[in-house]
């Protein structure tokens, strides 16, 4: 059987950002169109994967496929407002981490 | 390609005013014909400090730095210079803090020019009257707005289109220093000014609005970008960094939420149809973009307030047995805290906040680690919200003996934790929360903004 692969290990680059004070924004580059596929196909990464992860409503998450730059990115309202007093992050920049650990399936592999 | 006297070519040196660039790199862009230099002096994205206080993150000695090279640059050249955003927030006092520092430069290398100021700050019972009037509507997420919470802002800015900044153009401004703009009003007031489209414009100028950061290497100073009918070329002004069709159009991911529209006063701008193609190694040509006018003209607004008082300590725990129950520690911790603070100082969990934030454990993903391994060291960061910075400072005080002695459980010795400073709490002084997500209706795009124009005349 196949070591279980996380998205971290499948992507080229998977980085976290504020998008403004109220929204963050995650993007994941892939080195080929093969890897992006695998990714990019239904069903192996959706709106309540991520919503699970961050513990946000998934009618929240945004999922935009971008076959021509090889990336995925992913942007959902900020559970915390940048800067407020629970705010972990003030730019979001570590939060990618939990998608980068999440387990993927990639498509036809 | 043959140029048409519309055509326009622009230095942006680098993502923000005072981050610095070399020299070089701005004589590169002058040689090669640059019409104007643009610059972004602020971004919201180090917090509503910046906002609250009317204060600018960066240091006057690097702002005053890069000012001197791109202001001598562009008064030897004869060309505009625009800087958005003065002083980070963009406050009325930004705007003057920047002013004073061009003066200064002036002053010393005898230049004389035309300088227009524009001003974005906004009264808090302006807006309570359009709010009334049905002109103020939220934005997703946007938290409850009324007069109170408008009023509780320190500070609240309008973000400006191209359209002040044009008008200044137009009235014969050599260096336009405005507040709070969006990062692409300066590059897109040029560019309109001299009857670009709006699509190549506006996408040209999300592209620079950065500097480097639509190059191979973002750390080496800015780009040039060359704006006419059909679409923009872009590339890089240290020869060793070069522009991609991947790093052009990865920008447009960068810190936006949509990755193909995104919302200007005016309109909407719309890369989903936009071509990228490298025309040499170094230089990439942009087509497709497309700008749709919005039927009402809005302008965004950005309010910061007081949420109160903190003092933090931060203490460190390096004992395996208590790291291996480090989340029982806290919880612990906090219970008798609030025992405490309730018992000597009368307050309820209601009337403070307090926060345990675990370095080395999970202070940055708190709950969403999916690594729960046993930490080797952790720094505790404890953090007290209050009313007043004495109240903050008293909540510290009484967990002090807390987080220097807390025991797991009952023990004959009492542990010592590693303290890092003397004395630990560290008062912070206001706290600071962006309140407002909202745009406001306006009938025309200058209306909330003021310029003034005088010459400055040191020769």
């Amino acid at each position: 059987m196949r070591e279980p692969r996380t998205l971290g290990d499948v992507a080229d680059l998977v980085r976290s950002k504020n998008a403004g004070p109220f929204w963050m924004t995650l993007d994941i580059f892939f080195a080929t169109d093969a890897d992006y596929e695998g990714v990019a196909a239904p069903g192996v990464l959706e709106r309540r994967n991520v919503a699970d992860l961050y513990r946000v409503p998934p009618d929240d998450v945004h999922i935009f496929r971008l076959p021509n730059l090889r990336a995925i990115k992913i942007s959902f309202p900020r559970p915390v407002t940048q800067g407020s007093f629970t705010d972990r992050d003030i730019h979001a920049g570590q939060q990618y981490i939990p998608l980068s650990q999440l387990p993927v399936q990639p498509h036809g592999q | 390609m043959i140029r048409d006297a519309r055509d326009i070519s622009v230095i942006f040196p680098t993502g923000m005013l005072g981050g610095g660039f070399p020299a070089e790199t701005i004589e590169r862009g002058i040689e090669l014909g640059a019409d104007a230099i643009a610059v972004d002096g602020g971004s919201t994205d180090s917090g509503p400090y910046y906002l609250g206080t009317g204060t600018a993150k960066t240091t006057e000695t690097a702002v005053e730095r890069d000012l001197h090279v791109l202001l001598t640059a562009a008064r030897a050249a004869d060309i505009p210079l625009i800087v958005t955003s003065c002083g980070t927030a963009g406050t009325n006092s930004g705007v003057d803090w920047v002013a004073a520092i061009v003066d200064a430069i002036a002053r010393e290398e005898h230049l004389r020019f035309t300088l227009s100021t524009i001003f974005s700050e906004q009264h808090a019972d302006a807006i309570t009257a359009a709010l009334a009037a049905g002109a103020v509507k939220p934005l997703s997420p946007a938290g409850a707005i009324d007069a109170q919470v408008l009023r509780s802002c320190e500070h609240i800015v309008g973000l400006m289109g191209f359209e002040p900044i044009a008008d200044a153009l137009a009235g014969g401004a050599d260096v336009i220093l405005a507040g709070r703009a969006t990062d692409t009003a300066s590059v897109a007031a040029l560019a309109l000014s001299r009857g670009l489209p709006p699509g190549p414009t506006w996408h040209a100028a999300k592209t620079v609005e950065c500097g480097g950061f639509c190059t191979t290497n973002p750390q080496s100073g800015g780009v040039l970008v060359d704006i006419d009918d059909a679409g923009f070329t872009v590339r890089p002004l240290d020869p060793n960094s070069a522009c991609t069709p991947t790093t052009v159009a990865a920008h447009m991911l960068y810190e936006n939420a949509d990755p193909f529209r995104m919302r200007e006063p005016s309109g909407t701008l719309d890369t989903s149809q936009a071509e990228y193609r490298a025309v040499d190694g170094k230089t990439v040509r942009v087509e497709g973009s497309r700008f749709e006018p919005a039927t009402q003209h809005t302008i965004k607004l950005e309010g910061s307030a007081i949420a109160g008082y903190e003092t933090i300590a931060l203490v460190g725990i390096r004992d395996p047995n208590v790291l291996a129950e480090i989340d029982t520690w806290i919880e612990i911790l906090d219970e008798i805290l609030t025992d405490r603070v309730r018992a000597l100082l009368g307050l309820d969990r209601t009337e403070y906040d307090t926060q345990f934030s675990a370095y080395g454990h999970n202070a940055v993903l708190g709950m969403l680690d999916p690594d729960t391994a046993t930490p080797r060291e952790v720094g505790v960061l404890f953090k007290a919200r209050a009313r007043d910075q004495a109240t903050a400072t008293a909540i510290a005080k009484i967990a002090n003996p807390l987080l220097l002695h807390l025991p797991l459980r009952v023990e004959s010795h009492l542990p010592s934790f590693a303290f890092a400073t003397s004395p630990p709490e560290i008062e912070r002084g206001a706290a600071y929360e962006f309140v407002l997500n909202h745009t406001i209706d306006v009938a025309s795009p200058v209306e909330l903004f003021r310029t003034e124009t005088i010459k400055v005349n040191h020769a």
